[in-house]
């Protein structure tokens, strides 16, 4: 069996992952994400380096099982998946193409987080936290219902134009 | 704690095995750099174990979410500084969690005390969380300067976590202790029991002093003027008075816990107890 050229190699793993979705928000891949931090071909094996997105996200161990999954089938492997901690995760890496997916979903996709780092300085957060546009019809006038939702990356609003409730990815 | 994919029942040879026996604890003398470590560990492990107990009985369902999400991150910043320790110890994390005994567990005292199954009060639960989150929050900013580079790694995304841990419970401490005569009673009688629990968060020993000299991490008592502030400021929001310092000092970082800790660990340790290396 001969394999595929080194580069080859990588650039059809890119490919594969762009399909691989995440399990807890199945709209969106693990390369929209932005959690695949690298591909690197070692001849033998191909290693994923997957940067994970909170300490306790329990899709973690499902995550890499799906992406050697999707990466085996493709004849790819054998492959392993590694994990890189440092730079932690950001929803600064969500891509363009994976916010518009989020939205077109249903789900009001992260501003940016770089002013978000309060550090010490905490103060207590009110109801209207920020302003985070209704996915659906696109309406500024939201307010939050919930910090926490379904999974730890999302809260829960509700649009008071169209009144729709809908989750928010939030930054971090 | 283990990994996600072994097929559900799993009981099929557990339910073989008789678990009237108790697996033996394991034999853990960990180094000061270790123990450093571990006291921040555990501390995040049993306050996820104290908050999950609210699961399914918080006053809401938004709380009743928000306290579990914060568990699970707890769990998991527990999770990543256990393996870390167990890599150099020849433990994995579950051993760590599930089979060391009672003085081998290095928490702060505050985050055993009882919960909500003890009948405290929720004001209790989010008092706690504020204190024990503010401490976390200035702890993380600390350590990601950490000469152990996987110790700065997890401090870099456990970080970021506390920031909503503590925004999450301020809110609360305000809305309760500047909230109703009724909520304002009970948020500064929470406060009055757990406030002579803080003083150990502060305390300096020989595992301290180690840390910092090595650029492991900061001394305990180097983060109390942050703690402070940030205490100050939302207790001053919330109407609440900072209470004074008293001579009590709890000793759950140097595993002699209270008498509440027997029980949690019982219920925390009991699968793995009985059916040993038992996957989920």
């Amino acid at each position: 069996m001969t394999s595929p050229p080194s580069g080859a190699r990588v650039t059809r793993a890119w490919d594969v992952l762009h399909g691989v979705l995440d399990p807890e928000v199945p709209a969106i891949s693990v390369t929209d994400l932005g959690i695949v931090r690298d591909i690197i071909d070692h001849d033998d094996v191909l290693e994923v380096v997957v940067t994970p997105t909170y300490s306790g996200c329990p899709a973690t161990e499902v995550i890499d099982a799906a992406i050697l999954e999707a990466v085996n089938a493709a004849g790819l492997g054998p492959a392993r998946v590694t994990q890189r901690r440092a730079p932690a995760w950001t929803t600064d890496w969500i891509t363009p193409e994976g916010r518009e997916k989020l939205r077109a979903y249903g789900i009001a996709p992260p501003g940016s987080c770089a002013s978000d780092a309060t550090g010490g300085n905490v103060q207590p957060i009110r109801l209207m936290a920020r302003n985070v546009a209704c996915p659906r019809c696109g309406s500024a006038q939201t307010e939050r219902l919930s910090a926490f939702g379904s999974t730890a990356c999302k809260s829960l609003y509700r649009c008071i134009a169209c009144r729709e409730p809908f989750e928010h990815f939030k930054p971090i | 704690m283990s990994t996600a994919f072994a097929p559900l029942p799993t009981t099929a040879s557990a339910s073989t095995a008789t678990p009237s026996t108790t697996t033996e604890s394991i034999a853990f003398t960990p180094t000061p750099t270790q123990a450093y470590l571990m006291r921040i560990g555990d501390t995040c492990l049993i306050h996820a174990q104290r908050l999950a107990e609210w699961s399914g009985h918080a006053p809401i369902l938004e709380e009743d979410i928000a306290l579990t999400n914060l568990a699970l991150d707890l769990v998991g910043q527990a999770r990543a500084l256990l393996t870390h320790v167990g890599r150099q110890t020849g433990f994995d994390e579950d051993q760590l969690a599930f089979l060391r005994s009672e003085r081998d567990f290095v928490n702060a005292t505050l985050v055993e005390l009882p919960g909500r199954k003890m009948g405290r009060d929720f004001a209790d639960a989010i008092v706690r969380n504020f204190l024990l989150s503010a401490w976390m929050n200035v702890l993380w900013a600390r350590l990601e300067q950490s000469s152990d580079a996987e110790v700065a790694a997890i401090a870099g995304k456990a970080v970021k976590e506390s920031r909503y841990h503590v925004a999450h419970a301020a809110d609360w401490v305000v809305r309760l202790g500047d909230g109703t005569d009724e909520s304002t009673r009970r948020t500064r009688q929470a406060v009055a029991r757990l406030w002579p629990y803080t003083a150990e968060l502060f305390e300096t020993d020989a595992v301290d002093t180690a840390a910092a000299e090595s650029g492991l991490g900061p001394m305990r008592v180097a983060l109390k003027p942050e703690w402070d502030a940030i205490v100050a400021r939302v207790f001053a929001q919330a109407g609440l008075d900072v209470p004074a310092a008293g001579a009590f000092r709890s000793t759950g970082t140097l595993g002699v816990h209270s008498e509440h800790m027997g029980y949690l660990l019982a219920e925390m340790q009991v699968l793995q107890r009985s059916f040993p290396g038992g996957q989920w």
